[in-house]
């Protein structure tokens, strides 16, 4: 079982690698989506369905929007020399968070055992014990979702509006201003 | 315009499956209450169909089938839903709180039925409404995007 997951980890973490790496930038999107069906498999091996339908249909559709769109467009590569000061930065940062990453796992359950065994009170218990009659919900994710958590889901839809708001404002077809006005804004009409 | 998109292969692959993978995104969102899946799945799959549209047949039909400003104004009827829905709850009569499932409280359904908890199969139609909708005009305004070499621009 943990074999599994760990043969699943090191596939992740070469595609990443890869994806990083390569100079060819249809790999690259490739290679990032084998990362992502890699959590999906994951998730389907812990028995999490309901988390795993989101991430199939968006893998889907981020790759076929980086193909279709971004490809087409002839984005170059850029190449360039490593600043020493980042990467000293960037390997600093990683080890605090490796180290901080062993330290909460020694606190973390043994695989396969939920939480609720060693915390007695935790929300999960009284989601798994009310929620049908709470709620009404079969599904307790959706239940947990959108009910006893509708502010998360509201947050979740309130940046996909404003996301989508930013793009419509960018990427528009007249532009405001006139090549010819000066670079200055002006204030109130 | 017979030239646009791919080879009629695909077109007519497409124009059949179509419909079936927009019945199955219906499905998803209606029974997110039930199985897994619910309003963003359910939402992405409905905007795959007219992804799959745009790669098939090249994106004057897809913008036929769904102008861009319909798009938005379902989008904003999304969110809008969402949030009326979610706001009914703060009167007196229907629970007094933000988000409260006064559906379910004054009429509770049958469990395991597909009319059942309340307001959760409300909120998953306006989520997928608005996620369909904002996926579709993302994937549409990249693929509108160009990048013109002008003469003063670097872009």
């Amino acid at each position: 079982m943990l074999e599994f997951i760990g043969l699943l980890l090191l596939f992740m973490i070469v595609a990443s690698i890869v994806a990083i790496e390569t100079r060819d930038l249809l790999a690259a999107v490739i290679s990032l989506t084998a990362v992502g069906f890699g959590v999906i498999i994951a998730f389907f091996y812990m028995r999490a369905p309901d988390v795993a339908v989101v991430p199939i249909v968006v893998e889907v559709l981020v790759l076929v929007i980086l193909i279709r769109s971004t490809l087409r467009v002839g984005l170059k590569t850029f190449i360039g020399n490593r600043d020493l000061f980042g990467m000293i930065v960037t390997v600093a940062m990683l080890a605090v968070v490796f180290l901080a990453g062993i330290r909460v796992f020694s606190f973390f359950p043994t695989f396969g055992e939920p939480v609720i065994t060693r915390i007695p009170d935790a929300p999960s218990r009284i989601y798994l014990e009310n929620g049908l009659k709470d709620t009404g919900a079969a599904n307790i994710v959706t239940a947990v979702l959108l009910d006893y958590r509708g502010y998360d889901t509201l947050g979740e839809a309130t940046v996909l509006f404003t996301a989508v708001m930013g793009a419509i404002a960018v990427i528009r077809k007249k532009a405001r201003k006139k090549p010819s006005e000066p670079e200055v804004p002006e204030w109130g009409e | 315009m017979a030239n646009k998109g791919m080879t009629p292969i695909v077109k007519v692959i497409s124009d059949w499956v179509k419909s079936f993978i927009m019945l199955f995104g219906i499905y998803i969102v209606l029974f997110g209450h039930l199985t897994p899946g619910g309003g963003f799945a359910g939402g992405v799959i409905i905007a795959m169909v007219y992804v799959l549209i745009t790669l098939a047949h090249g994106k004057e039909e897809a913008l036929r089938r769904m102008r861009m400003g319909v798009a938005a104004e379902l989008d904003s009827v999304g969110a809008l839903m969402f949030l009326i829905i979610a706001l009914l709850g703060v009167s007196a009569g229907f629970g007094g709180r933000f988000f409260a499932n006064y559906i379910h409280r004054l009429n509770p359904g049958k469990e395991f039925s597909l009319f059942s908890a309340g307001t959760i199969p409300l909120y998953n139609i306006a989520i997928a409404l608005k996620v369909a909708t904002s996926l579709f005009l993302v994937f549409i305004l990249l693929v509108l995007l160009k990048v013109i070499h002008g003469p003063e621009g670097e872009a």
